[in-house]
């Protein structure tokens, strides 16, 4: 219960910061959880994991995506098999792995969660809370991109422990009313170093997506880089440049929003959303632009049969498209097998050809293997020192 | 008389027990992690080693950041202790019938959650928040003033979040001081400032002090104003932690720097406990 409630306060801060909702609303359902609180809580609350006998959790993250999930596979999947699904959220892939981790025994409470990357795949599979999925009990499999697979079998060995279920691009949101969009296209990467922008630029506190662009900028490429010093040296003349380090999606587009930068590395289907609110933020994706992927992984300890049955209802095109509509990022489906809607064609970084040719996406074990390195040594310039 | 004797530790079992599951074992688990090993993967490798410890003194970068901490801390304390002992004081002071209401608004904002009002100071300090939008429309500026994420956005954040405490502390000290030692003071020629200063001052520095260092204890602590209202150099000890143990899964390193600051924290409180007396605290808390 206690549990719940966090959930929809959270999503709704995160819809209010988001400029879903006015103040007035914000307010007002912020009144209507506490008088609910006030009735039903307290050591009735209690009463929850009692009836969820038979049940899998879930965690994602949240928002317009958990409520595509809720209505187009959750409520089919319990309705037709009796399970019913924890719906779970965090709020990034670091905090949530760190979870994972310290849950006991590790891994042990946790079932399936919408993972972000080939990268965490191999973090989890390193840290061997992957198991083996028999795929012959997941048939819409056969409608997911090869392209998207693959890379998860070449990390364990041949066999699956997640479903691929979208993708998009961490690429260069800028302000086109400060911005021309000619200046931006000609500049590329090198935008984010800019003279013009300084005080005005953002990115994220991420160590990656930060070495990513300066990887661009030098002209490298950023899952071969062969001259760190020069990676270093241009994030020491950003670092300067940049007014804020953003860490979350809905501080991306409050920022954006509310003018505080006019350019930043930003993942493309916040962009989308920015751009639906009519805001004008135009979004450029580089020549080697930043690109992932988000899987459906199961964790160690799971039952598989329920989660097998249950990735095939998420994989149904009916719930994948609605998904994909609601968190506005392209399905992981093959487009040339599963018609798309034109509200997915339009998504930013749709792959038409179903192939991916020409999306980069980060390489495991180069990134994995300079974790701590890198990150450590971000901090220092990110700091100054 | 055997029974009387074990009647005190029998009542405090319960309390006792939750420190000792909930404090002082997390503790040991984060000192016996400070000493471990973090693999590729991420994973942790039980070792003896002080290989963390040396790493975060191998040069000025990690002690640095706790230097910064220090000095915000500081900063922070002053800034609460000027501004917190204007209103204890006009308290104290008061004869209204709503000066136990005036006290329940001190408490008001801790019933709204603290990130909604750290993030608060972004539609008020921002470039297009409420100062500059009225500052630009009234033509005092003709560019918005950079308010936000830098250290005075970081300290307003931490000010508004533990002035109470400091209100608090001083009040009740100041509640604690005989009004007829002012008038005995006045009588004998003392003028109101004078008073003020040979009298109240001094009578309230157990209360200044406690509050201090619940203050000081706290800003130390704390990872959310430099997180949302910081820019990229305004980062503290806590930030650093957070990074280390979510981040990187680095816990060995995270465990190493959250016990360098446990250290730092726990000399400074045995300080005050030795030359002032920890008990002033539980004095406030108790609102005696």
């Amino acid at each position: 219960m206690k549990h719940d409630l966090q959930e929809k306060l959270d999503r709704l801060f995160e819809k209010y910061m988001n400029g879903e909702i006015g103040r007035r609303d914000f307010l007002k359902f912020l009144g209507i959880a506490g008088a609910a609180v006030g009735m039903v809580g307290g050591p009735f609350g209690f009463c929850g994991p009692a009836y969820a006998a038979k049940s899998i959790r879930f965690d994602g993250w949240g928002g317009v995506v958990s409520e595509a999930f809720r209505e187009h596979a959750f409520q089919p999947f319990t309705k037709a098999t009796g399970v019913k699904v924890i719906d779970g959220e965090f709020g990034d892939m670091d905090t949530y792995l760190t979870r994972v981790k310290a849950s006991f025994p590790p891994g042990g409470e946790f079932n399936l969660a919408h993972l972000s990357g080939v990268f965490d795949y191999a973090r989890y599979a390193g840290l061997k809370f992957n198991v083996v999925l028999d795929e012959s009990k997941i048939p819409n499999l056969k409608n997911v991109m090869t392209a998207m697979i693959e890379p998860y079998r070449a990390i364990t060995n041949g066999t699956l422990s997640a479903v691929p279920y979208d993708y998009g691009q961490t690429g260069i949101a800028y302000n086109t009313k400060h911005i021309p969009k000619d200046t931006a296209e000609k500049l590329g990467a090198s935008l984010l170093w800019d003279k013009a922008v300084k005080g005005k630029l953002g990115s994220w506190g991420d160590w990656r997506t930060n070495i990513w662009y300066a990887a661009l900028h030098t002209g490298q490429n950023p899952n071969k880089i062969s001259d760190m010093k020069a990676v270093w040296s241009a994030l020491e003349q950003q670092v300067p440049m940049v007014k804020k380090y953003w860490g979350s999606g809905a501080e991306l587009m409050s920022l954006l929003a509310n003018e505080e930068i006019y350019a930043t590395v930003a993942w493309s289907g916040r962009v989308a959303a920015l751009q639906a609110q009519g805001h004008p933020i135009g979004f450029l994706s580089p020549h080697n632009c930043y690109s992932w992927q988000e899987c459906i992984f199961v964790t160690k300890g799971t039952d598989l049969d329920v989660a097998q049955t249950l990735l095939n209802f998420m994989l149904e095109p009916k719930a994948a498209i609605a998904v994909a509509v609601g968190q506005k990022y392209p399905s992981s489906l093959d487009p040339t097998k599963v018609p798309m809607p034109e509200a997915v064609k339009k998504l930013p970084a749709f792959d038409p050809t179903g192939k991916l040719e020409g999306y980069l996406f980060a390489d495991p074990a180069f990134w994995n293997s300079h974790q701590v390195e890198f990150a450590e040594k971000w901090d220092r310039i990110k700091a100054g020192g | 008389m055997q029974s009387k004797r074990w009647k005190p530790w029998a009542l405090l079992s319960p309390a006792l027990s939750a420190v000792f599951l909930l404090l002082v074992v997390p503790v040991c688990f984060i000192v016996v992690y400070s000493f471990w090993l973090r693999s590729p993967t991420g994973a942790d490798i039980a070792a003896f080693q002080f290989g963390n410890y040396a790493k975060f003194f191998a040069d000025y970068f990690y002690p640095s950041i706790l230097l910064r901490t220090i000095r915000v801390s500081l900063e922070s304390v002053a800034l609460c202790l000027v501004l917190g002992y204007i209103p204890a004081y006009f308290f104290y002071r008061s004869e209204t019938r709503f000066k136990s209401v005036l006290i329940l608004l001190i408490m008001l904002p801790f019933w709204i959650s603290f990130i909604i009002r750290t993030m608060s100071w972004i539609n008020i300090l921002g470039d297009t928040g409420l100062i500059n939008h009225y500052l630009i429309k009234f033509g005092i500026l003709s560019e918005p003033l950079g308010m936000l994420y830098n250290e005075g956005s970081v300290l307003m954040g931490l000010i508004q979040y533990l002035l109470p405490f400091m209100i608090l502390n001083i009040y009740v000290s100041l509640e604690g001081i005989d009004k007829s030692l002012l008038e005995a003071a006045r009588s004998m020629g003392c003028t109101e400032w004078q008073a003020f200063k040979e009298v109240t001052l001094p009578l309230s520095l157990p209360g200044l002090s406690a509050g201090s260092l619940l203050v000081f204890v706290l800003t130390a602590g704390t990872y959310l104003p430099p997180m949302i209202l910081g820019g990229p150099k305004n980062e503290m000890i806590a930030n650093l932690i957070f990074k280390r143990v979510i981040g990187t899964l680095d816990w060995p390193f995270g465990s190493a720097i959250s016990v360098v600051l446990l250290g730092l924290l726990l000399i400074i409180v045995w300080t005050y406990n030795r030359y002032l007396g920890i008990n002033q605290i539980f004095k406030s808390l108790q609102g005696e």
